[in-house]
């Protein structure tokens, strides 16, 4: 086994590792066959799998998405893939009306075991149209799980638990993270839905983080380290689940919160996590609960101006800094 | 309208038993209309008097084990797969009995035992689900059929057009079934679309055989079903047939549909499905009384199922959640 593997690797093993195991897992997808995917994310599926459980499909997201609910609901575990995942929108009956709602709406007659896979995120200057951090889309609708991780490992390890679930997952793949690298996940490596992980131990203020910020929380968390603010660091990995006993529990610790989200702050996926907190954890907080997350704007194009818009390691220490001191 | 061999092996027993069904179907539409004027009936209904014939001739040239995935206007494609009146019924009064136990209501019936596999209600949205359950037939090699009906208005909705081309290059056993009732809702069809066959006109594009057909003729209906099924499980891919019908009731709720010109309606009520039915009743001998006796089996039932459904219980709001995640939970956070 190799000492580290990429997150955009992790992602072909994590459904290669699905695919051997149970011969229902199907793919389907935008260039994901014999080109391998525009992000080199199914390198090695169709070779391995062939064209009858790897199929590329033409540039039609409703297609794809409507047809691995018909084949989620009949009997298959559908992975499709939307290749950016500002694509979702093209899609979107299908995503928050169609497949979260068929389980309710028929009284549990019907299951739809599909994973939704998605390139998410920016930073890497794709412009308003290729780069949103749009998790927040689908944490507004009940009914879809809601994955976001931000190690290679996890990224195996949710994957397992995405394909096996029987509820539809939409799978959220950081753009930004697919050349980061990790420790490779052990055989039958399995994170079950909704588990929150403590990334870094601390004293001082809790950062809650998911995908991208991640990396970001971890570096502010080091800088401050040497001012001596000690900060935790908590990966949500998940957002339904959403796993408020682990941020509670941290909170209940530092008394001190930060929320670092990269999608807007208008409608992000922190402004539930802060309402729990501060419903549930109010006598536990010494300070007011901060968020950082993208100004509302759409994604400029310049590293300069997407800089601007979406949260840096120098903001996040800058607003832990402040809420330590408060 | 093109002329169709009609499958003449149909005996008058078979038929008469097709008649019944049809007529369980009408005298369903009939009850829920009386109940939603009544005030039993909440939030909208639209009924599918009428289009009797499309259900019917399609749900008896089908597999039991087929897959049908239906629009918002469906009690008869739930009714014609097997969901009984009652269940139906039950379920447009709210009551606990419904067959989605209340949380679907008039426009999502759902008989997935039967692998009637849902109504759904935005337009277009099912026909690539059908395309997906037809690719799934095909990889676990069951001959199985999924067959989509759908309303002249979606055909002009993207999901039309992305689901023909993906079941034309994937060559999959999916029918596609227009019942063409010439409105979308209020507006004609024909005025708002480039061709006058809405569906089958667009056939060409994706090089699939279509057919237009008399969607009021069960024996027609069910013969060309019967042809594009075979030609889906022979692996020789999917069909459009576009089924010319028309509605006895309006769109929706109370609409009186005074938008169709009243010669319009008098022709077609002329050609109600019901009575070229029993046209072809008497030609295969089958007597008036006979044909009667069926109809006023399917009336009785029907009116015993409203019986039944008005005296069940209200839907239990313990219910509202459950049933969102497949372990019968709605918890979404620790």
């Amino acid at each position: 086994m190799a000492d580290v593997i990429t997150y955009r690797e992790a992602v072909a093993e994590g459904i290669a590792r699905e695919m051997r195991r149970d011969e229902r897992v199907v793919c389907l997808g935008e260039d994901i066959g014999a080109a391998e995917g525009v992000f080199k994310t199914t390198v090695g599926l169709f070779k391995e799998f062939g064209p009858r459980r790897v199929w590329d499909t033409p540039i039609s997201e409703q297609a794809i998405v409507g047809a691995a609910m018909g084949a989620a609901m009949t009997g298959l575990r559908p992975v499709a893939e939307i290749m950016f995942s500002d694509f979702l929108a093209t899609c979107w009956n299908h995503i928050a009306v169609e497949i979260p709602k068929v389980r309710y709406m028929t009284g549990g007659q019907v299951t739809v075991p599909l994973v939704v896979r998605t390139a998410n995120g920016g930073g890497l200057g794709f412009g308003a149209q290729h780069s949103q951090a749009v998790e927040n889309w689908a944490f507004a609708v009940p009914g879809l799980k809601v994955i976001a991780p931000s190690t290679p490992s996890d990224v195996i390890g949710l994957m397992a638990s995405a394909i096996r679930s029987d509820d539809p997952v939409i799978f959220f793949e950081h753009k930004g993270l697919f050349a980061s690298k990790g420790e490779p996940a052990p055989p039958d490596h399995v994170v079950p839905l909704g588990e929150a992980t403590i990334r870094r131990r601390g004293d001082d203020v809790t950062v809650v983080a998911l995908a991208s910020t991640v990396p970001t929380a971890l570096a502010a968390a080091e800088q401050l380290a040497t001012e001596g603010i000690s900060v935790e660091v908590v990966d949500l990995r998940c957002l339904i689940p959403l796993d408020m006993r682990t941020v509670l529990e941290s909170v209940e610790r530092t008394s001190r919160l930060v929320i670092v989200e990269e999608n807007p702050y208008q409608g992000g996926w922190g402004g539930t996590v802060a309402s729990i907190v501060a419903d549930e954890g109010f006598e536990m907080l010494d300070a007011p609960i901060r968020r950082v997350a993208a100004a509302c704007v759409p994604l400029p194009f310049a590293d300069r101006l997407e800089d601007e818009v979406i949260p840096t390691t120098d903001r996040l220490a800058d607003a832990v800094r402040r809420l330590a001191a408060y | 309208m093109a002329t169709t061999t009609v499958d003449s092996t149909v005996t008058g027993a078979q038929l008469l038993e097709w008649y019944e069904q049809m007529a369980v179907i009408r005298r369903t539409e009939q009850a829920a209309q009386d109940l939603f004027l009544a005030g039993l009936v909440k939030g909208t209904t639209h009924l599918a008097a009428g289009h009797e014939a499309v259900a019917i001739g399609a749900a008896t040239a089908l597999r039991d084990d087929d897959y049908v995935f239906a629009t918002y206007r469906g009690h008869h494609h739930a009714i014609a797969r097997g969901a009984t009146p009652e269940e139906c019924l039950a379920e447009l009064m709210s009551k606990a009995t419904g067959v989605c136990k209340a949380k679907g209501g008039s426009m999502h019936l759902t008989k997935a035992d039967r692998n009637m596999m849902g109504s759904y209600a935005i337009v277009g949205s099912h026909l690539p689900m059908a395309a997906g359950a037809a690719w799934s037939a095909m990889l676990r090699g069951t001959e199985q059929v999924a067959v989509a009906f759908f309303g002249d208005g979606a055909t002009n909705i993207g999901t039309f057009h992305e689901a023909l081309n993906l079941a034309a290059v994937w060559r999959l056993p999916v029918l596609f079934i227009c019942e063409n009732n010439l409105y979308m809702e209020y507006t004609p069809i024909g005025s708002v679309t480039a061709v006058p066959n809405p569906a089958a006109d667009r056939a060409a594009s994706y090089r699939l055989p279509a057919e237009v057909i008399d969607g009021n003729d069960v024996l027609a209906v069910h013969d060309a079903v019967s042809r594009a099924a075979a030609r889906a499980r022979a692996g020789e891919g999917p069909t459009i047939l576009e089924a010319r019908t028309y509605r006895h009731f309006g769109h929706s709720r109370t609409d009186p549909a005074k938008y169709r010109p009243p010669e319009e309606v008098e022709e077609w009520l002329a050609r109600d499905p019901l009575l070229i039915t029993r046209g072809q009743l008497i030609e295969r001998g089958v007597s008036e009384q006979e044909i009667d006796a069926a109809y006023t089996r399917a009336e009785q039932l029907v009116a015993a199922a409203v019986a039944v459904a008005k005296a069940a219980p209200d839907a239990d709001p313990a219910e509202a959640l459950t049933d969102v995640w497949a372990d019968g939970s709605a918890t979404w956070r620790t």
